[in-house]
């Protein structure tokens, strides 16, 4: 079974997350909301074992705050 | 008016006095059908095709009114082949591969069925569920020249049920009054709003979607192709979906989501319904309306299908959204499971307790309808803002990526259930087999040779079919004649065979149902492994 990666795992992260914002950059809530899911299907499908994904729903699931 | 509204009105088996209205004592036959919709006409053909006397009754006398269900998968149309009521079926009925997706105005991507080769019937047809049932009534004329043990009587309402545990007793209501019946066996195919399971107070509990649907068969002259078109929020429905669907006779199905605050009344009133319509199909097209309704669903199924001696089959016993066409295909599955083994259990072969595991196989069925078709309806109809989001992601991706496509759910068409787990299922003995013909799926067709099919050859008896290798022609077991049919892939010009029986295994053997399920394979012939596992499909032995 592949376990999902929870530690740094991304190649040069600030330059990822720069380039997720610059995506957002004049979007409205609802245009912003969607491109998220998109981004969320196509990243979804990258993966594709199911075990991760729902390894992934977990985790995104276990980190809201209390 | 056209010819097709002319079903609607004739009576197809008017009331006629029967001899049990005047008898002494009550008649007692073996087994009465309640309901002469496309599960009760295939339930009691099916009976009286295995010799069993079936009365059917029905309130009405004629088919049903507005075409209803219109989509009929292969797996029924193997079982009416083999009830010998297929023919009439695919010669009207349209075939159809190719569906388009559309989302608000944008024609988002097409798909083709690309239906498997080597099969003898149709992934799909397309017929008016009134056709259907008229073909059946023809088939039950036909079975009744030739002396089938089947009577059908209309105008028949059956007013109370009560179980005596080792049989049923109804009062029936007929124009000349009420008269009383007995039988072995009661079938209640009387749908989702079923009289008899009211009657016997029985539960439906499930899910109710707050939604309402606009359904409309149309008459039109017009050149859409037979493809099946499926919108996404368009700009003639807005937040809402819609369906168009070709089916004989240039009669076109659809069915437009309206919301829940609706008022039903006025939306079906045709000053309402023609607008609509327009919108959807254009100004200039000629049409008319031959039938309008309004629906709302469930989904929903009884805890057992069984109760003594009455058994629910069809919407009786489970209720479906209508994506997928998992309603009526379903029902007929139904009755092609309950059958053989009332047959057997009615001649004293099998143990009564066989007839549990109608409910055991059959409520698994249902359950993987509901799923599929409870999953088509939360894609279809979002339930909150962030589902709606998510939906409409899937498919704007799905205009520019094919990963996308197969997430998008227009409903999941119906396909036959596998019995995994069924008491009646022996384990897997058959080493890189095809998982596809595992014990307890439904036997995938096969061409053998010029103009002949493998399922032509199984169904209403046990078969033993092997491949390239020995057994016997006959086995006879607990007063069970199970007969052999032997195949090589010598003569397996298409493949077929060697793909969907034998995978990696060098030879073969299967012991078939007589609903053309498979009940046990192994590689080899192994006599008293093959007695045990016959055994337990007769409810005779435990399962591994």
């Amino acid at each position: 079974m592949s376990e999902l990666i929870l530690t740094p795992n991304i190649d040069r992260g600030d330059d990822f997350y720069a380039a997720l914002l610059k995506a957002h950059d004049g979007l409205n809530k609802a245009d912003s909301d969607a491109l998220n899911a998109r981004l969320l299907l196509v990243l979804a499908n990258h993966i594709g074992d199911g075990e991760v994904l729902a390894q992934a729903i977990e985790a995104a699931a276990n980190a809201a705050p209390r | 008016m056209n010819a097709t509204n002319k079903i609607f009105d004739t009576p197809l088996y008017p009331y006629e006095r029967s001899a049990d209205q005047d008898a002494a004592t009550p008649a007692r036959h073996t087994a009465i059908v309640i309901g002469a919709g496309p599960v009760g006409l295939t339930t009691a053909i099916d009976l009286a095709h295995q010799g069993i006397e079936t009365v059917l009754l029905d309130e009405n006398d004629k088919v049903s009114f507005g075409s209803r269900a219109i989509c009929f998968a292969k797996r029924p149309l193997e079982i009416f082949g083999r009830l010998g009521a297929e023919q009439a079926l695919i010669d009207k009925g349209v075939e159809w591969d190719v569906g388009k997706i559309f989302f608000q105005d944008r024609d988002v991507y097409q798909f083709d069925l690309q239906p498997e080769q080597g099969h003898e019937r149709p992934a799909f047809i397309n017929l008016q569920q009134y056709y259907l049932e008229k073909f059946l009534v023809d088939r039950i004329r036909e079975m009744q020249e030739a002396g089938a043990p089947l009577e059908i009587r209309g105008q028949n309402k059956v007013v109370s049920v009560s179980d005596r545990g080792d049989g049923v007793e109804v009062r029936v209501e007929t124009p000349d009054g009420e008269y009383e019946l007995h039988a072995d066996w009661l079938i209640a195919c009387d749908g989702a709003c079923s009289p008899t399971r009211a009657m016997l107070g029985l539960e439906f509990e499930g899910r109710v979607f707050e939604d309402n649907f606009l359904i409309a068969d149309v008459v039109m002259e017009a050149d859409f192709p037979s493809e099946r078109w499926f919108w996404f929020d368009p700009p003639f429905n807005r937040g809402q979906s819609a369906l168009l669907h070709q089916q004989p006779d240039g009669v076109w199905r659809i069915d437009l989501q309206l919301g829940w605050d609706i008022d039903r009344e006025a939306e079906k009133k045709p000053e309402n319904v023609i607008p609509r319509l327009k919108a959807m199909l254009g100004e200039d097209v000629d049409f008319e309306l031959e039938w309008v309704s309004i629906y709302t669903f469930k989904c929903r199924r009884m805890e057992s299908f069984r109760h003594g001696r009455v058994l629910f089959a069809g919407d009786s016993a489970h209720e479906v959204s209508p994506f997928g066409a998992r309603g009526a295909n379903s029902g007929i599955q139904d009755a092609d499971n309950l059958v053989w083994k009332l047959k057997l259990v009615i001649d004293g072969v099998a143990p009564e307790n066989l007839i549990d595991s109608y409910d055991a196989e059959r409520t698994r069925a249902a359950d993987e309808n509901i799923l599929n078709s409870t999953r088509s309806t939360d894609f279809i109809t979002p339930r909150s803002e962030t589902s709606r989001t998510l939906r409409d992601a899937v498919l704007d991706l799905a205009e520019h990526y094919p990963f996308a496509r197969p997430m998008v759910n227009s409903g999941r068409l119906s396909v036959p259930c596998t019995y995994d787990g069924s008491p009646l299922v022996s384990a897997d003995a058959l080493t890189g087999g095809p998982p596809r013909t595992r014990p307890g799926s439904p036997c995938p067709d096969v061409p053998l040779g010029e103009h002949d099919y493998l399922l032509r050859h199984l169904g209403d008896r046990f078969v033993l079919l092997t491949i390239d290798c020995e057994a016997p022609d006959e086995i006879e077991e607990e007063g069970v004649t199970v007969t052999r049919l032997a195949l090589t892939t010598q003569d397996d010009r298409t493949g077929f065979l060697k793909e969907r029986y034998l995978g990696e295994a060098p030879s073969a053997v299967y012991l078939i149902r007589p609903d053309q399920h498979v009940a046990a394979r192994r590689i080899e012939y192994n006599e008293t492994l093959m007695r045990t596992a016959l055994r337990r499909t007769l409810g005779k032995e435990v399962a591994k």
